[in-house]
């Protein structure tokens, strides 16, 4: 008890950087993922081969190996990135990779008829696309871009390594301090599941309200 | 944004009485050649049927009047916009006068495509609001209009998910009158439907061209085509086999093979009107209870 007591300040700040890094993450993961789909379903073949080279890299190499490239590789070329901003920068790049995959599956799981009768009545590219295709596609993405917005939220853990003070970082140095890392570890470890248990819950419901919505 | 797009599209249309003007058309799909050197024109306020087997290649030609289908070759005008199909002709330009041709011609879809996230209502304005700007004030008052034409007043908030094929399409004819088109194109508009939801389809269509709409429907309801049609196309084989007045065509086919197509259409059960070879799994649904309509698949 007094462990927790004396934990808790630093436990509730590596929350806040946890929180912060998943949700930014998952914000710019979305647009740019969103991007890659659309590049990837794209009539130009230059904007298809990149699309499908970014994914190829990104889902390809092990997320702790871009969070140190981005980190300790950067400066080498006189690039340096403070350590939250690199943490960030790895988990969007590497979410958009993996999110880019869960929006294709969504858009081309959309009957065809959809972008017809969309284009019959006049629409535009990028009409259909809002009005008509991404509504469709956005709710058959849900439970995939769910499940990598959980992944995602304890993908965070791995920033620890450079530097950064989010939950497991806190668990760490709490433990090497008082040497009680089973408690920390613990700790933190429930933490990590009531956050991930309120996102999955909060997915529950949004995809029983979308799918009520039809 | 409505009024400006208005008047540049009045100007740029000659009032002559063309309404679409197919010349020199071909298409294939791979090695397969659907439109063989096809030349059509459709008056205004016209009605014209094109009937013919599956694979005759009606639908790919009524969709290449919108542009849905891009024609290899050719010419096709609407409303006296003009376009030349072929690669050698693709541009900027040539992308609006495509969305300004879809603004004119209307199209009905064989499986409705209706937008299963919105009302019916909201399949309704959803062009006028997004695409013509109309406020959604405007749009509702149009759309609740067009819905009671239809007799779909009651419907006005169902999602499509909860209406029968019939009111499907019918919410589907709304969607496009909605444009206020100059012409309606049908493909197979109650081909999708049970025998017994044609009828409701076919007489919104019926009122459609009784004020006036020049229309051109792909179908094989016969009575329809015998009731509203000025001209009958009838297609097989990538070409326009056949071209009369109903009462001409129905009753006095000239070409061997529509006499073959109309005496499987009026008289067979409809397994045998999609084409001159038998489907056996549409037997199923083959009872019509109007008798020269046609059911089966696409």
């Amino acid at each position: 008890m007094d462990l927790l007591n004396r934990a808790l300040p630093l436990l509730g700040e590596g929350l806040v950087v946890t929180l912060f890094l998943g949700l930014t993450a998952f914000g710019i993961g979305c647009v740019a993922g969103l991007a890659l789909a659309l590049m990837r379903l794209s009539s130009a073949r230059p904007l298809r081969t990149l699309a499908i080279a970014y994914v190829s890299v990104f889902r390809g190499t092990p997320m702790l190996v871009q969070i140190l490239l981005i980190y300790f590789g950067l400066p080498q070329f006189g690039i340096i990135i403070e350590p939250i901003p690199s943490a960030v920068l790895a988990l969007s790049l590497n979410a958009a990779g993996y999110l880019s995959e869960n929006f294709r599956a969504g858009i081309v799981a959309v009957e065809k008829g959809q972008r017809e009768a969309a284009n019959a009545i006049g629409m535009s590219y990028w009409q259909a696309l809002r009005r008509v295709i991404l509504p469709q596609a956005v709710r058959m993405a849900m439970p995939s871009v769910g499940n990598r917005f959980i992944a995602l939220m304890k993908d965070t853990s791995l920033a620890s390594v450079i530097t950064v003070v989010e939950l497991t970082r806190v668990a760490e140095r709490v433990g090497s301090a008082t040497f009680r890392y089973m408690e920390m570890f613990m700790i933190v470890a429930v933490v990590y599941w009531m956050v991930n248990t309120v996102l999955s819950l909060g997915q529950e419901s949004l995809e029983r309200r979308m799918a009520r919505a039809y | 944004m409505a009024a400006p797009e208005q008047e540049r599209v009045a100007s740029a249309a000659p009032r002559d009485d063309c309404q679409i003007r197919v010349e020199g058309v071909r298409k294939r799909f791979g090695k397969l050649e659907v439109l063989k050197d096809i030349s059509l024109t459709v008056r205004r306020g016209e009605v014209v049927v094109i009937m013919g087997p599956s694979g005759s290649g009606k639908t790919t030609l009524i969709r290449c009047m919108n542009f849905l289908e891009e024609p290899d070759e050719g010419r096709v005008s609407v409303c006296g916009l003009e376009v030349q199909c072929g690669n050698e002709h693709r541009g900027r330009n040539r992308a609006r006068r495509i969305r300004d041709i879809r603004l004119r011609a209307g199209m009905v879809f064989q499986q409705f495509n209706l937008f299963p996230h919105m009302t019916a209502l909201g399949n309704v304005i959803e062009g006028p609001m997004t695409v013509r700007g109309m406020s959604r004030s405007q749009a509702v008052t149009l759309g609740e209009r067009l819905l009671a034409r239809v007799g779909l007043s009651d419907k006005r908030d169902e999602y499509p998910s909860r209406l029968s094929g019939g009111q499907k399409q019918r919410v589907a004819i709304a969607r496009s009158l909605a444009m206020e088109p100059e012409v309606v194109l049908f493909d197979e508009p109650t081909s999708a439907l049970d025998p017994e939801l044609h009828e409701e389809v076919l007489q919104a269509m019926r009122e459609l061209a009784r004020e006036g709409m020049t229309m051109v429907v792909v179908t094989h309801e016969v009575r329809f085509a015998r009731e509203v049609a000025d001209r009958v196309l009838f297609m097989d084989g990538g070409v326009i086999l056949e071209e009369a007045p109903p009462r001409e065509f129905f009753s006095r086919p000239k070409h061997p093979r529509a006499r073959a197509f109309l005496r499987l259409v009026e008289h067979a059960p409809a397994e045998a009107s999609e084409g001159l070879t038998v489907v056996p799994s549409a037997v199923g649904a083959a009872v019509p209870l109007l008798p020269p309509s046609a059911g089966g698949l696409a």
